[in-house]
């Protein structure tokens, strides 16, 4: 089936067969951040934006992103690396190899969310699941991150300079 | 100036964390490129069978098919796929592929073609005749059982663990110290309970995955998942029948471990396909293949008899294990020891102690390695034996553990005679006991709204590698500008190893971290290292950079004080300068590291291998509070408390984070991961719908405090923190649950039905 779509901004025009996933068409094309966790819809880890809305790209037939905007970690690395810099100061990417799909679904619920509870953060990153860290350093990360970035929201902890971040 | 910050015990960023997180390609499916085969295996539908007859050539037809592998194209040398030191405890029980399968998800044919599609439409197009014999499920019956799982005559067992295959048994361990019974008779009171606990999956994010190819020189390089490379190279070549000089293993960043990666769960396949074709080819579990075809946590069952005076002063502990080992017996002989060594050595002295322990196959996914490692099965045992004793004599369960704890500077039974240097266990219980408020909260408190509201708690310990055993090198060399670079062999595996290990070499040289680069592992570049398990490589790997860091410190001086023309011993190092102050000349280390490659006849390089004789426990206290509905027997998390003695922390972020992942790890273990099998042998928990692992709503709060001790035999006093933060939750909500209800539950996980059925049961 031919396809014309854009990911990160660029268009592609392809032939692609009717039940190829969006997951394995953006790794063909190189967007390696796109991974795979668990092919049931059940871990968050491919999750990219399909016109700007989260979608789990393992579940996503390609020929559905046929005339629509996919956007990767790659697209928005300016925002992803400004949130990362709190995960990294929290020592809490552990493996990275969920980073992708959680920094995905975390700036999409920053967008979304004007001044999430506890409670609304933990259940709209619940689909998110990560094996190394338990969460909680996830959480500090980004009550840290919306405390720096945006006005009236606390900090969950007093900003400390921590070795290596940049 | 040098400066003279200090890099341990502090809050440390990972040297690859900017890089993770942007998502680049550092994991081992990213690295492949489209040249690369598929492989993928045809696996067994029955628990046990023996196959008559495969037909192939069907398969061979489907376009783009390279090869379709049975077990007549694969060499038959038995070998096992655990990553331990070599000769392996675990038993040489496996082919690649053979007519036999042993459980559902066994291999039976490999197929390698250009695209998944492909190989999968030839998987389909397998024909295989089976004689399907009659399964051993139940590990309680399969002990002598009339059904041998390996009675193959080629079978081996490399090491004097009671392995018996015409018994069924993998393994057989213990110890006796004292008369058991004897002490028991007399004591005041003694508890008896049996405690079950289940097959659980690792469940790291990344699945296994596996790419091998044929380099310039016609050798096999391996690039894999893996936190064993040293091992993965051995086992390989074992299996292919193949030199280890024609194998190259190398480690990229790994999405996570746990235990599963120190099996070579998917290594084998794709290299005898490259080795067969000379074709580059790569592996990817699904993440069915992960739960129903890998290796998990060794079911056991546990039962412990403790004996106490009076007073409450623990007199005897009797612990007997039962695991379950599947069809396989990777990890088998090893994991069993540590349900008795790593449980009751929290308590003493006693008066007599004893462990008895027997390892069985069954026709049921191979178990393995998985985080705690037999000491979570133990200490889930004995944790709520204590709390059950302490309510038989009506006494606090945490005072009943104060004044029985293990103290230091005595020799334990238990634990191979070692004599514990660091035991910061009475703090940890203090201060976790504080965290959660104990002393307001025990046992419970009724909420009126049909909610009550409940503690426990429960003590952990673990080792640091493996004692006797275990052995890292590293290699730093001086370069340009006076940075240097760090070899490891040590698999950073998500922890964080590579920076931690960094931060100890930054500290010895007193340099800036950014001046050591690490190199993630490579067996052809990086210097011996038995692997990133048993809680070894901070304490083991760690010992040895700092004896390198003194080697290399020397070479550099004894250059320097040439360089300089003074006495070696006049000479000082501060991190960027040589200096005598008698002599009043000074050389920088940029400029050293210049000379050193102007027309010598040496190398500023420093390499030093570390092994220890001992294996000293961390400790940690873990206390929970929850909410349990009396109407639904549900359970709700509020507070988890865990207070940590892992010596010095290196990194403190590094080790907190380890213990809240740890912690909710065990969570799951305890409340909701359920291995459930068919009465035909197959696997009904197969995918991330039906093997629920915690989310982030699931966890409650958890608080983690470090009670730092100084372990004399560790860097910089430290002691590890990997494993042990898994071994608190299942014993501590046991026991909450108890405090909440009533019920004792012995078998996990404790889901909401069994407790409401438990409430009902106690209600007639």
């Amino acid at each position: 089936m031919k396809i014309k779509l854009w990911i990160n901004n660029k268009v592609y025009e392809d032939h692609v067969e009717p039940d190829t996933m969006l997951l394995d068409y953006l790794r063909e094309k190189g967007f390696k951040s796109v991974k795979c966790g668990c092919d049931t819809t059940n871990c968050g880890v491919c999750t990219v934006y399909l016109d700007g809305k989260t979608v789990l790209s393992c579940s996503v037939p390609v020929v559905r992103a046929d005339g629509h905007r996919v956007t990767t970690l790659e697209g928005v690395a300016k925002e992803a690396e400004e949130f990362a810099r709190f995960m990294a100061a929290q020592g809490a990417e552990q493996c990275g190899y969920c980073s992708p799909g959680f920094i995905m679904n975390v700036l999409a619920m920053a967008k979304e969310l004007k001044k999430p509870t506890e409670q609304e953060i933990k259940e709209y990153l619940a689909g998110n699941l990560c094996r190394c860290t338990g969460y909680e350093g996830q959480y500090r990360a980004i009550r840290n991150y919306l405390g720096a970035t945006r006005a009236n929201y606390q900090l969950f902890e007093k900003g400390e300079v921590i070795e290596g971040v940049r | 100036m040098s400066d003279k910050k200090s890099y341990i015990n502090q809050r440390i960023v990972k040297k690859d964390a900017m890089a993770l997180m942007a998502g680049k390609p550092l994991f081992t499916d990213d690295l492949t490129t489209k040249d690369y085969l598929i492989v993928k295996a045809l696996r067994s539908p029955h628990a046990f069978a023996k196959i008559v007859s495969i037909d192939t050539s069907k398969a061979k037809l489907v376009p783009g098919i390279e090869c379709v592998l049975t077990y007549e194209d694969v060499p038959h040398i038995r070998f096992t796929e655990a990553g331990q030191t070599y000769p392996e405890a675990s038993p040489y029980d496996r082919y690649i592929l053979e007519d036999m399968v042993r459980y559902v998800g066994d291999e039976v044919a490999l197929v390698a073609g250009t695209t998944e599609k492909a190989v999968k439409k030839a998987l389909k197009l397998i024909r295989v005749e089976y004689e399907i014999l009659t399964p051993v499920l139940d590990f309680r019956k399969a002990k002598d059982h009339p059904v041998l799982v390996h009675p193959e005559a080629d079978w081996v067992s490399m090491m004097p663990v009671g392995a018996d295959n015409r018994r069924n048994l993998c393994a057989t361990d213990g110890y006796t110290d004292g008369d058991v019974e004897a002490v028991l008779a007399d004591c005041a009171y003694v508890v008896e309970g049996t405690y079950h606990t289940l097959a659980n999956n690792q469940a790291m994010m990344e699945p296994f995955v596996t790419s091998t190819a044929l380099d310039a020189y016609g050798r096999l390089v391996v690039t894999s998942a893996t936190q064993i490379p040293f091992h993965v190279r051995r086992i390989v070549a074992r299996a292919l029948g193949i030199s280890k000089s024609k194998v190259r293993v190398i480690k990229p960043r790994i999405g996570g471990g746990f235990g599963a990666k120190q099996t070579a769960v998917s290594e084998v396949y794709p290299a005898i396909v490259t080795w067969l074709t000379g074709k580059p080819c790569k592996m990817i579990f699904t993440r069915r293949e992960v739960m129903i075809a890998s290796t998990s946590r060794h079911e056991m069952e546990v039962t412990v008899r403790i004996g106490a005076d009076k007073s409450g002063r623990l007199q005897a502990i009797d612990l007997y294990t039962l695991s379950n080992t599947g069809a396989y017996g990777e990890h088998g002989p090893t994991t069993v020891g540590l349900s008795g060594h790593k449980s009751i050595s929290l308590y003493g002295p006693l008066k007599a102690s004893r462990f008895t322990a027997e390892v069985v196959y069954t026709n049921t996914m191979s178990a393995g390695a998985y985080r705690g490692y037999g000491a979570t099965q133990g200490i889930f045992a004995l944790e709520s034996a204590m709390d059950e004793l302490a309510a038989k004599m009506d006494m606090d369960p945490m005072k009943l553990r104060e004044i029985n704890i293990i103290p230091e500077d005595v020799p334990v039974a238990s634990y191979y005679g070692e004599t514990f240097k660091s035991v910061g266990l009475q703090r940890c219980l203090k201060k976790a006991k504080k965290m959660i408020g104990w002393d307001e909260k025990y046992p419970v408190k009724d909420m009126g709204n049909g909610k009550v509201r409940a503690v426990g708690g429960a003590l952990a310990m673990q080792g640091s590698g493996i004692s006797g055993v275990d052995q890292a090198a590293v290699e730093i060399r001086l370069g340009d500008e006076g940075t240097y670079n760090l070899l490891i062999g040590a698999t950073d595996m998500g922890t964080g190893c590579d920076t931690i290990l960094a931060q100890m070499a930054a500290e010895c040289l007193e340099c800036d971290l950014d001046k050591i680069s690490v190199h993630g592992v490579d067996t052809d570049v990086s210097p011996y290292d038995t692997g990133s398990y048993a809680s070894s490589t901070t304490y083991v790997t760690g010992g040895a950079v700092i004896k390198t860091c003194e080697t290399l410190k020397k070479k550099m001086t004894v250059l320097a004080a040439e360089k300089m023309d003074c006495p070696v011993e006049h000479v000082e190092f501060d991190g960027t300068r040589f200096y005598s102050m008698e002599d009043e000349k000074e050389i920088s280390l940029s400029d050293l590291a210049d000379a050193s490659h102007f027309n010598r006849n040496d190398v500023m390089s420093a390499s030093e291998s570390f092994t220890s004789p001992v294996s000293p426990p961390p400790f940690m206290a873990g206390i929970v509070e929850i909410e349990l509905d009396k109407e639904t027997g549900q359970v709700e998390i509020i507070d988890y408390a865990a207070a940590v003695d892992c010596g010095t922390p290196i990194n403190r972020n590094l080790a907190r984070v380890q213990t809240e992942g740890g912690i909710v790890q065990g969570i799951g273990m305890a409340l909701f991961e359920n291995i459930q099998y068919r009465d035909d042998g197959m696997m009904m928990n197969n995918s991330f719908m039906q093997y629920k692992i915690p989310t982030r709503i699931d966890m409650g709060k958890i608080q983690v405090e470090f009670e730092s001790t100084y372990e004399p035999t560790g860097p910089f006093g430290a002691k590890s923190i990997g494993e042990i933060v898994i071994n608190t939750p299942s014993p501590a909500l046991a026991n909450a649950i108890y405090h909440a209800c009533g019920v004792r539950l012995h078998e996990l996980p404790m889901t909401a039905e069994r407790i409401k059925m438990g409430m009902l049961a106690l209600e007639k």
